[in-house]
Formats: C-alpha cells, sequence, structure tokens
C-alpha cells in the first residue's frame, strides 16, 4: 500500500467518494474508471465483470465488479446513465487498471441523465482530504 | 489416553505460564446454567483391541458379504473390483490428515493430483472445464440446477422421470426454498426422456436428462441437449454409472452444458452410501458461474511450474453470500481414489472393462429373455436393465433373499405402476456361474 | 528440553500423469471374461478415452512422490485456526474399511444391513449425549451441507406457521459458509457488529431482531476464538420474537463435555466430524456435518429416520414434515465410522478432557507469544488464539509472510486473514493432540520469525525456501486460468 502523496489524481478529473473518477468528454459523455488509490488498495487486478453497453443505471448502482486474487469490489457509479461502451481490452488484460487507471484501464463510457448531479462530485483537493482522513 | 500427550508435570507448567491453578479457571466466563452438571458417563473409554472385537460384531450383523451371496444391486451405487494399489495409494497419511491446500507451497500433492483429476473428468467427458469435486451425484445435480438459474435468470426447469428417484428428491429439497418450478418429464414406452412436454416452452433454466438412466437406458443425448439449445436452457446430462462411459458416446461430445453424477464406480467402495463423489463439468464459458474449488497452473518466483487454487473469488469465503455455493470442504480424498482408479485403468483399460460389464449384463438380459421373463425397455442399456418377474415377483424375491441372493432393486417403491418390475444390475464382479444359478431360481 | 524440527532431504520431481507412461503400458487387472461379447450400436460406442497408460510401478512412484511434497498432521504441527487439525487415529481408518461396512450396498433390504443401522442409532445417541440436544441427522456430508439443512429447517418452521421471514442475523466474525447458506434458501444476510470486547451485544441483537428475521446464525466459541457469554439472553431475544438459533458447531472443540448446548438456548446445530471428532481431513474431504436440533424441530430432519423397535432397526422415510434429502443415501458413512470409533475410544469421561486440554494450549501460545505478536483482545481465548502482524508492519513484512516462513521451520502455517473482523488475522488452534514440547518448538520458532521480521527481513519476504515450490503467482493462475492439461 502506498502513501497517498506517492499516488497520482489528475486535477481535471472528478472523483467520487467510492473512489472514482469520472471525465467529462467534449461531447458531454462521461469516461469512468478508478482511482490509483483505489487500484493501489486492491492490488492486482485479475478479472474485471463489465456492464452490458445499453444497460441504464440509477445514481449509486452497480455498474461493475473488479476483483483481486483475494478479493472482489464492486464499483458504484455516481451519476444516473446509460452505458454507451465499455472497456473490452480489460478483459485480457485487467492489469491495464493497475498499470494505468485513468488512461488504458477506462472502465465505462455512459452518457448523464442529469449533468448537475456532477456538481455533487468532489475535486482533486476535495477527494485527497477525504483519502487523508480515512 | 493415548491421545493426550500432556503429563501432570507438563499441565502444571503450563498453568503456571498463562498464570491460573487450574485448568477449570480457563473455563470461567461461561456462565454456570449452561454448563453441563452431571459428568457425560454413558460410553466408557474402551481399549483398541475391544474396539476392533465391538466393530466386528457390528459389522457381522451386515448379513450379507461376497463370499456367501451374490447381489444385483446397483441403482446409483455400484460393486465394482477396486486394485490393491488404489486404497494404498489414497491411504498415504500426507494426503489423509492435510487439509484444503491454502499453502500451496507445502500442498503440492493435493495440488497436482486434483490437476490431473480436472483433466481426467474433462477427457472422459469431453467437457472443457471441471471442479474438484461436490458431495455426491444427487447434490452434483443438485448445484447443476442452481448454477444453470444463475446463468439464465429463469426460475423454472424440466427433469426426466428417468433421473434417479432419488437424485430427484434431493433436487425438490434445495430448490424448494428458492421457489423454483419443476416440470416432471414423464418416460416413454421405451424407457427414456419424452420431451414433448416442453414444447415452445422457452422459460426453461435447465433440460436435464440421466444417462445410462434410472433404468439404465441410454438415452439420446444429442437430441435432449440440441432440444435444450433450441428452448433456450441449458442441458444438464446427469450419470450415476460413469463406467458407461468408458464405452458410450461422451456427454460432452453429445452438446452437454453441464455434466454431471456420481462418480463412486471409479474405486470407492459402497460403503452403505458415502463418503461418494459428486463429478462436475461444464463449458469453459461458465467458469466463473461454477461452484466448488478448481486448480490451476502456475509458476513460482523461480519460474518452476507449480499448482494453486484458483477463482477463489467464486466461493463462500471470499463472496460469501454472493458466492457461487457455500461449499468449502468437499470430498477432495475421493476424488483422488478415481484419479489412482482411472490412471491405472487407462483408456483402453477403462473401455475394456466398459465392454465386460456391458456384455455381462447382456448376458444375464438375454438369458432371463430365454428363461421366460420380460425385459420391458428395448432401448440399449449399459450394466442395468430393468426385467419384470411376473406375478408372485414378491414371494420369489424374498425366497432369493433366504438363498442370499439380492435380485435387485424392487421398483414398485419408485414407480408404482411397475410393481413386479426389478432392476438388474450386473458389473465385472459377477460371474457367469452366479448368474447361472439366478436364472434357474426366477425361469418361468 | 525442546524438540527441534529440522529440514533436510531429497524432493522428487513427479510429471503429470500423461507426461509419463507408453501407449500399451497397463497396471489394471480386469476380472476375468466368463461370458461372450455381445454387439453394442456402433452409433453410440465412442473412441477410446484419452487417458494415460502406465505400469502399475509408474503409478504407484507417482502417487508416492506426490504425497511427499505435501504436509499432514501425520508430518508436523498443523495449527490452522477452525479447522481442528488434530491427531487422526489410525485405527480409526481400518475399522471404516472392514468387511461387513465397507461393502455394503445402501439399498440392501433393511434385513441385511441391520449392522449398519444399528450403527447409526449408536452414533447418534453419542451426539445426543455429548451435546445436549435432543434429536440428530447423520446426512449432511460436510459443515456447510449442515448449514444449508439448518437453513431449510428454519424455512420450514416458519412456512409451517404461514410466517414469510426473509432476514437471517449473521455476526461479522462469521465463516464465509454462513452468509453463503442463508443466500441459498433465499435469505437475505443482516451483519451484526461484536463489541469491544469481541463478542456480541444483546441490545445489538435486540435492536436486529424483528418478526421479519427468521433467526440467527451463530458460531460459539467464534472464530476470534472467544466464548460468546451472552448467548443465552441473545436466544431468549431471538425466541421472544419468534426466531430460532442456528449454532455453528465449528469450534465444538473448545467446549465438548464442558458446555450443554442444549442449554444455551441454540435450536440447530451441526458438527463437523472431520474436525473435532478426529476423522481425517483428506486434503478438503470428505467430511461429515451431523445436524442436531431440539424436540420441536425433530420433524423436519431429512429422511430417512432410523428407527429402532427393541428388536429390529429400519428405515423410515414417512416423515411428512420432513425437508427432504440432501445426498442420495444416508451420509458419508465412511467418516462416521471414524467418528463413533473416536468416541468410543475417548470414553464419556475423556471428551471433556480434549476440550480442557485444546483450550490449555492455546493460552499458553497466546501468553507466550503476545509480547512478540499484537494480540487484538488479550483476554483468555478457547481452543484458538488470534494475532495480526501489527507489531511486523513497520518492517515492511506482513501475515502472509509470517506465515511462509513458517514452513521454512517445518510447521504448517496457522488460518490467515481470517476472521475478516480482525485486519491482517494469524488463527492458531494447536488442538489438543500437541504436546508440551512440540507447543515450546513452535513458540520459538514464531520469536525467531518475529526477530527475523526486524533483522532480515527478506528472509520472510522470500519464503518458504526449502519447500517443494517458492511462492507461486497467484495473479498469474487467476489472469490466465489453466485447469487442465
Amino acid at each position: 500500500m502506498s502513501e497517498i502523496n506517492n499516488l497520482t489524481f489528475p486535477k481535471t478529473l472528478f472523483y467520487s467518494n467510492d473512489h472514482e473518477w469520472l471525465k467529462l468528454n467534449e461531447d458531454n459523455t462521461l469516461s469512468v474508471g478508478i482511482t490509483d488509490y483505489a487500484q493501489d488498495q486492491l492490488g492486482d487486478i485479475v478479472f474485471v465483470e463489465l456492464p452490458e453497453v445499453g444497460k441504464i443505471l440509477n445514481k449509486g448502482d452497480e455498474l461493475c465488479t473488479v476483483e483481486s486474487v483475494k478479493s472482489v469490489s464492486e464499483i458504484y457509479i455516481p451519476v444516473s446513465c446509460e452505458v454507451i461502451s465499455v472497456n473490452t481490452n480489460l478483459e485480457d488484460k485487467p492489469e491495464l487498471i493497475n498499470k494505468n487507471p485513468y488512461d488504458k484501464g477506462w472502465l465505462a463510457l455512459v452518457k448523464m441523465k442529469d449533468k448537475s448531479e456532477l456538481d455533487a462530485l468532489l475535486r482533486k483537493d476535495q477527494y485527497m482530504n477525504m483519502l487523508k482522513g480515512i | 489416553m493415548r491421545f493426550f500427550p500432556h503429563t501432570e508435570k507438563d499441565i502444571a507448567h503450563m498453568l503456571e505460564n498463562i498464570g491460573i491453578d487450574s485448568v477449570d479457571r480457563l473455563f470461567d466466563q461461561i456462565p454456570p446454567e449452561t454448563k453441563i452438571k452431571d459428568e457425560l458417563n454413558s460410553t466408557k473409554s474402551i481399549d483398541e483391541f475391544s474396539l476392533i472385537k465391538h466393530f466386528k460384531e457390528l459389522a457381522g450383523k451386515n448379513t450379507v458379504s461376497d463370499n456367501h451371496s451374490t447381489s444385483f444391486l446397483g441403482a446409483g451405487s455400484y460393486n465394482h473390483f477396486v486394485p490393491e494399489i488404489v486404497p494404498f495409494l489414497s491411504s498415504r497419511s500426507e494426503f489423509t490428515t492435510s487439509y484444503t491446500p491454502y499453502q500451496p507451497e507445502i500442498s503440492q500433492g493435493t495440488l497436482q493430483s486434483i490437476y490431473e483429476y480436472q483433466t481426467l473428468i474433462c477427457r472422459l467427458f469431453e467437457m472443457e472445464v471441471a471442479n474438484a469435486s461436490i458431495y455426491d451425484g444427487a447434490s452434483s445435480l443438485a448445484e447443476a440446477i442452481l448454477m444453470a438459474t444463475r446463468i439464465t435468470k429463469k426460475n423454472r426447469i424440466a427433469i426426466s422421470a428417468t433421473v434417479h428417484p432419488l437424485y430427484r428428491l434431493v433436487i425438490n429439497t434445495y430448490l424448494t426454498p428458492l421457489e423454483c418450478e419443476i416440470i416432471e418429464l414423464p418416460s416413454l414406452q421405451d424407457g427414456t426422456i419424452n420431451i414433448s412436454k416442453i414444447e415452445n416452452d422457452k422459460d426453461l433454466a435447465a433440460l436435464i436428462v440421466q444417462s445410462p438412466n434410472f433404468f439404465g437406458c441410454i438415452e439420446d443425448l444429442a437430441m435432449v441437449n440440441q432440444t435444450a439449445k433450441e428452448h433456450e436452457s441449458l442441458s444438464i446430462n446427469v450419470f450415476t454409472e460413469p463406467m458407461a462411459y468408458g464405452l458410450i458416446n461422451s456427454p460432452g461430445s453429445q452438446g452437454a452444458d453441464i455434466t454431471c453424477g456420481e462418480g463412486q464406480s471409479f474405486g470407492l467402495p459402497l460403503s452403505f452410501g458415502g463418503p461418494y463423489l459428486g463429478i462436475f463439468a461444464t463449458k469453459q464459458k461458465y467458469v466463473r458461474n461454477m461452484p466448488g474449488r478448481l486448480v490451476g497452473k502456475t509458476v513460482d518466483k523461480a519460474g518452476k511450474p507449480g499448482f494453486v487454487l484458483t477463482l477463489a473469488t467464486r466461493e463462500q469465503h471470499i463472496r460469501r453470500e454472493k458466492a457461487t455455493s457455500n461449499i468449502c470442504t468437499n470430498n477432495n480424498l475421493c476424488a483422488l481414489i478415481a484419479s489412482i482408479y482411472l490412471a491405472s485403468l487407462g483408456g483402453n483399460g477403462l473401455q475394456t472393462l466398459a465392454k465386460l460389464n456391458y456384455d455381462k449384463s447382456e448376458y444375464l438380459k438375454s438369458a432371463l429373455k430365454k428363461a421366460g421373463l420380460k425385459i420391458p425397455f428395448v432401448t440399449p442399456t449399459f450394466n442395468e436393465f430393468v426385467v419384470d418377474m411376473g406375478k408372485n415377483s414378491k414371494e420369489k424375491y424374498n425366497e432369493l433373499l433366504s438363498k442370499n441372493i439380492v435380485a435387485g432393486l424392487p421398483l414398485e417403491k419408485y414407480y408404482p405402476e411397475m410393481e413386479n418390475c426389478y432392476l438388474m444390475n450386473v458389473t465385472e464382479v459377477i460371474s457367469k456361474k452366479e448368474m447361472d444359478r439366478f436364472v434357474d431360481e426366477v425361469a418361468l | 528440553m525442546s524438540i527441534k524440527t529440522e529440514l533436510s532431504g531429497l524432493i522428487f520431481n513427479e510429471p503429470l500423469l500423461w507426461e509419463k507412461g507408453k501407449k500399451g503400458r497397463s497396471s489394471f487387472s480386469i476380472p476375468e471374461r466368463d461370458v461372450e461379447t455381445f454387439e453394442f450400436d456402433e452409433n453410440l460406442k465412442r473412441d477410446v478415452p484419452e487417458l494415460p497408460e502406465l505400469s502399475e510401478l509408474d503409478v504407484v512412484r507417482h502417487y508416492v512422490r506426490l504425497s511427499q511434497w505435501n504436509f499432514g498432521v501425520d508430518t508436523g504441527m498443523y495449527p490452522l485456526g477452525s479447522c481442528t487439525m488434530k491427531y487422526n487415529p489410525k485405527i480409526n481408518d481400518k475399522l471404516a474399511n472392514i468387511e461387513g461396512f465397507s461393502n455394503i450396498h445402501p439399498l440392501l433390504p433393511e434385513e441385511f444391513s441391520q449392522g449398519c443401522l444399528e450403527f447409526i442409532y449408536r452414533l447418534s445417541k453419542c451426539l445426543i449425549e455429548i451435546t445436549g440436544m435432543d434429536a440428530v441427522t447423520l446426512q449432511p456430508a460436510a459443515g456447510a451441507h449442515g448449514e444449508l439443512l439448518g437453513m431449510l429447517i428454519i424455512s420450514a418452521f416458519h412456512k409451517n406457521k404461514g410466517e414469510k421471514r426473509n432476514k437471517l442475523i449473521i455476526p461479522d466474525t462469521a465463516h464465509g459458509t454462513n452468509p453463503a447458506s442463508a443466500t441459498l434458501c433465499g435469505y437475505k444476510p443482516v451483519q451484526a457488529k461484536s463489541n469491544k470486547k469481541g463478542i456480541l451485544d444483546k441490545d445489538v441483537i435486540s435492536e436486529l431482531m424483528d418478526d421479519e428475521t427468521a433467526g440467527i446464525l451463530l458460531t460459539n466459541p467464534n472464530t476470534l476464538g472467544l466464548y460468546e457469554e451472552n448467548i443465552k439472553e441473545i436466544s431468549d431475544i431471538v425466541h421472544a420474537k419468534g426466531g430460532l438459533v442456528y449454532g455453528d458447531g465449528a469450534n465444538l472443540n473448545a467446549i465438548m463435555g464442558i458446555v450443554d448446548l442444549g442449554k444455551t438456548g441454540i435450536d440447530i446445530l451441526h458438527l463437523n466430524l472431520h474436525k473435532t471428532f478426529s476423522a481425517p481431513h483428506g486434503g478438503g474431504g470428505p467430511g461429515a456435518g451431523p445436524v442436531c436440533v431440539k424436540n420441536h424441530l425433530e420433524p423436519y430432519l431429512p429422511v430417512p429416520r432410523v428407527l429402532y423397535d427393541g428388536n429390529k432397526y429400519s428405515l423410515d422415510y414417512d416423515c411428512p414434515k420432513s425437508v427432504g434429502k440432501l445426498q442420495a443415501f444416508y451420509g458419508n458413512f465412511g467418516v462416521l465410522i471414524k467418528a463413533y470409533a473416536y468416541i468410543l475410544s475417548l470414553g464419556s469421561e475423556n471428551i471433556k478432557r480434549v476440550s480442557q486440554l485444546a483450550v490449555l494450549n492455546a493460552n499458553y501460545i497466546k501468553e507466550k507469544l503476545k509480547k512478540e505478536y499484537h494480540l487484538p483482545y488479550d483476554k483468555p481465548c478457547m481452543h484458538e488464539a488470534v494475532f495480526t502482524d501489527k507489531f511486523q508492519q513497520k518492517y515492511g513484512i506482513s501475515t502472509l509472510d509470517i506465515a511462509k516462513r513458517l514452513i521454512d521451520y517445518g510447521f504448517h502455517p496457522p488460518t490467515i486473514y481470517f476472521p475478516l473482523a480482525v485486519k491482517n488475522a494469524i488463527m492458531i488452534e494447536p488442538t489438543e493432540t500437541e504436546s508440551l514440547e512440540t507447543i515450546d518448538d513452535f513458540i520459538e520458532v514464531m520469536k525467531k520469525i518475529a526477530e527475523e521480521a526486524e533483522k532480515t527481513p527478506l528472509l520472510l519476504k522470500d519464503a518458504p525456501h526449502l519447500s517443494k515450490t517458492e511462492r507461486l503467482d497467484e495473479v498469474l493462475a487467476a489472469r490466465k486460468p489453466k485447469l487442465k492439461d
């Protein structure tokens, strides 16, 4: 488990209390993944069970599960949305999440239902403060 | 007492280190009203010599032994010859006194043997992945059905009435709390499954057939499995006599989604019904939904090959209430026994032995026919078949018992319409002489 | 004086079965053919199965070598918490295999299997006496199987009263099979948190227990090795709202012959014969998980029941309230024999001794190691003691490293990372069959490892060094599962 100061949290992203990052794309879609802290806590990721494309999710629903050798973590989506696409590279290379959580290790691309739900999310400083409190 | 190594001095030393004056202090936190008041006193400690005598006396009250009697009983428990190396090797205490291989570095014996078992099962049944065992054939079938409901997200199953009646009782037990609807498919005149009842039913999680079925009849698995596919359900092929698959087309080659059943024939003694061996195999695409332990191949830090338990995130100790099953302890040693048995038989040996089983039971079948008895089902059978002993069959059956001949399993209890029918099983251990004697006794 | 365990010797490599052997070799002596061959439909016939062809010596060497890679109770101390790895008396194995037991078909007419039926009846009586319950079934194949039966009985009980209850209270310290078993019966597990003393508070249960809760599933002693002192009050609370109390008896080795489980308020209890009653673990099974119940639940037990009319024993399938059947036949009979032989060898007077010595051994270890290892609950434990790696973490050493280093000293590691309620748990259960010398040796080694953690941590991080393999890549095995050749 690494020190928080050794982990990365890009400024441009939104963060959730459950350690997801969300990136607002130009076309107003959201890319979703888990943070450097989350992947560090989970350890080597061995399997990801991604949602079906087209699935409709409410705020707080389970987006997918991420497995390490000895644990399973449910990843919850902090906004209501529809799943547009998923990162199928993770089927063969789940380790992308560990190596590149914000880029090649993205989980899903979603279309938001209500853009105002973004206001409830955290920015980098708020997220890091939350982590330091853990 | 020889199981307790402690001397009085040892105990005194330990008490001193703990800081108490008597062993009773260790139980002070237990509320006195829940403690046992009167000492347990129903049984006195028996020395080893007397223990053996006591057990032999009990065993002697089971008045059937190999030398003096002939039994044609099968029906899910089969009397096969077990070569000496099987119990010899499987009783090595490094195998018997170890536990689940959670520390793989010092459990490579168990782990490699289970990996080999998984492989042998896959090769025999021509399936893609097999687990490390379930408890017995019946519970194995129950787990298969639960798995099918999880995968298809449907809550109805169709099961042939020719599946072992005791297995169907176990299925009912497992499925009752989940309110799963069970549609029973009656059999045809020829003793095989009748699938007409599920015509157009696309709401089934699984279609279950047994082959060879309870009557010994070999079912058309290809047809059943194709039907399941057309009805958007999974096909489960169950068996009680795996010896058949040394000779008959495997469930995997006939398109089974899940193959499961009883492995007792592969080296396990009859032992009044247990412990037996639940065999379970399925397709690779369903592996994360499979119950039970799985052993996988990997390498160690030095790059040397080795084996570990894997895909444990399906199991209860990690997934808890979302696990694919609650199974923890399985029938590991029984799987080891089956491996040793199959390893010593080999592929050719298994086919030769299976053919011998087939020929012996065909001999009895044809001899009974010649003696005037009816064989109700024309479908080919493996080493079990049904014979109709005609009127007064019960008196005849009891008369034969008094001569130490068990004339198969009376079927009336399970199929009331079959009141004079008996399920006869013949394996390689029954001699021609015994069969001739039996035929003489029952000839019409 | 302590007995030192030193390791040396040859470890043979041994390929997989199909990597040895040659086509045409065989090791099976097939019984003679005394009948003619009959035609078999070619359309039904398969090709020869692809199984290896080995000579008898090939097979013997293969499995002898494999066995030598295994560590069993017969090899050395196996302090696996919650598993009760006690000595398995060899006479038990022999008795399970005598003619007259091993060759009896389960469907024989009852007059031919009176010995087996009497045996079941007698063992049932023994277990009832030991537990203080009223009736028992020997059918379940393992503890988890017994739990499933328990859930089925609870479900049937409430259904019979016309009630629909869908929740079950399960402590945070529960074994994973508990919530898994509950789910198999359609129950939703509701977690009850243990208090600072590591046991359940009756107020917590009082808050959770309602008319929709079917009951509670608890383990006593619990998986922290602590006695649930409030169990009677908790049972009363659950009963008052119409619920049932299920006892997971996996830890019976701590209180056998001392606690009358019937008096603690438990309605249903399962036992693990392969733990408490010395039947061998077999590398993962087979076990046996008998379930004992109070009188009011006897009608729900699975069929068949064994009856005795003073003269004959018989199987009774006429039990209208029975939940049904769990296995095709009557249970793991071969395992039951071993447990019965064990109970008779001990005799009633020694049943209590088992628990006394098991708890003594565990408390001795607890006292002797609490300086070197963090003890989250510094109070009298029962048959197992739970430590953590808190003191060693500052050297970058984890519970896993400590466990792996123990292997190099000839001990099987304790249970690690369970119970989940304790972070990085190390659960040590010596059992009563380990001698003072062996335990002192274990303590000395654990102290040495604590020292190594501080001074030469790499020895732990790279451990084990002396076993057949070094640490194995479980990540690779999970990412790219290879489950057969």
